[in-house]
């Protein structure tokens, strides 16, 4: 996992304690910049739950009004980040029910489906990151679709553990679900992008002989 | 006793994040230095995962935050003057 720069590591608990007491105390423009750094997660899992974008920041505003409106509610337990994203999640939950488009069960199932096919694609050799092909549109669709394809449940953990960079025990608390069920839906969300994506992106390599070969 | 190739992938999500045991992770790594196939399924997983990370990926849409603090803004003023 790469680490994230200074500048994207979550604010520290004293500073969100801090500007919950003075928000709550009366300065309510403060509010503006302790929800900030919620904004690309929250509206992230909701784009992950509703799969589509004006739907999600719609429901990504609900919940910043939420969060605003039960501020006093939040004990400090759970980092405030943690406890914003499972406010997304119930919104998120409340708008699919709404919808009537999903069955109930399948965002909380502990059991998971274990019936796919986690085999990787076997590639003799891969060593390099195409960093520069991320410039290119193609390269961003195709890990887009890749992982919009993903089973809901696997979706949601590889947006807060590999995208969002979340810890296991946060993403955990975010989606309300155990920690060894985070790993296990990771691993296979990762086995599944890795058969989908390592085939496609061999295009994308560096242009050097051996990378990308494929097996005999 | 060695470890199979299905064996190495199955841990092989634990082994990127480190949280394997000392044991298993040795276990692991002697598999790789003589198995081309794992040592290609990790490459490509964690180029993968770093891939994936990459913020460009998945953008808010342009106005995201505007409008979100714009909204805000009415919530906060409304809420002054309950």
């Amino acid at each position: 996992m790469p680490t994230p720069a200074p500048n994207m590591m979550p604010p520290t608990r004293e500073f969100e304690a801090e500007c919950i007491r003075r928000i709550l105390a009366g300065e309510k423009n403060l509010f503006h910049d302790l929800i900030r750094p919620c904004e690309r997660p929250v509206y992230l899992l909701l784009f992950s739950l509703l799969r589509n974008k004006a739907a999600a920041e719609d429901a990504a505003q609900e919940t910043v009004i939420k969060v605003y409106r039960n501020l006093r509610n939040f004990r400090g337990e759970a980092q405030f980040r943690t406890w914003v994203l499972s406010i997304a999640r119930n919104e998120g939950l409340g708008w699919l029910r709404k919808a009537g488009s999903r069955r109930e069960d399948s965002l909380d199932a502990e059991i998971d489906d274990s019936t796919g096919d986690y085999t990787p694609a076997i590639l003799t050799s891969w060593r390099e990151v195409p960093y520069e092909a991320l410039e290119r549109k193609e390269l961003g669709a195709l890990l887009r679709q890749a992982i919009e394809k993903l089973p809901e449940i696997y979706r949601n953990v590889v947006l807060l553990r590999d995208i969002e960079e979340m810890d296991v025990r946060e993403t955990a608390a975010a989606l309300g679900i155990t920690e060894g069920a985070v790993k296990v839906r990771l691993h296979r969300a990762r086995a599944l992008l890795q058969k989908d994506l390592a085939p496609k992106l061999g295009g994308f390599a560096p242009e050097r002989k051996g990378l990308f070969g494929w097996a005999r | 006793m060695r470890i199979d190739c299905k064996h190495v992938w199955e841990h092989i999500s634990a082994y990127i994040d480190g949280e394997v045991d000392t044991a298993l992770r040795a276990e692991i790594d002697r598999h790789l230095e003589t198995c081309e196939i794992c040592s290609a399924v990790l490459d490509s997983t964690r180029n993968v995962v770093v891939l994936v990370a990459d913020k460009r990926v998945f953008e808010l849409p342009a106005g995201f935050s505007e409008r979100l603090h714009a909204r805000l803004d009415v919530e906060l003023e409304r809420a002054g003057h309950s």
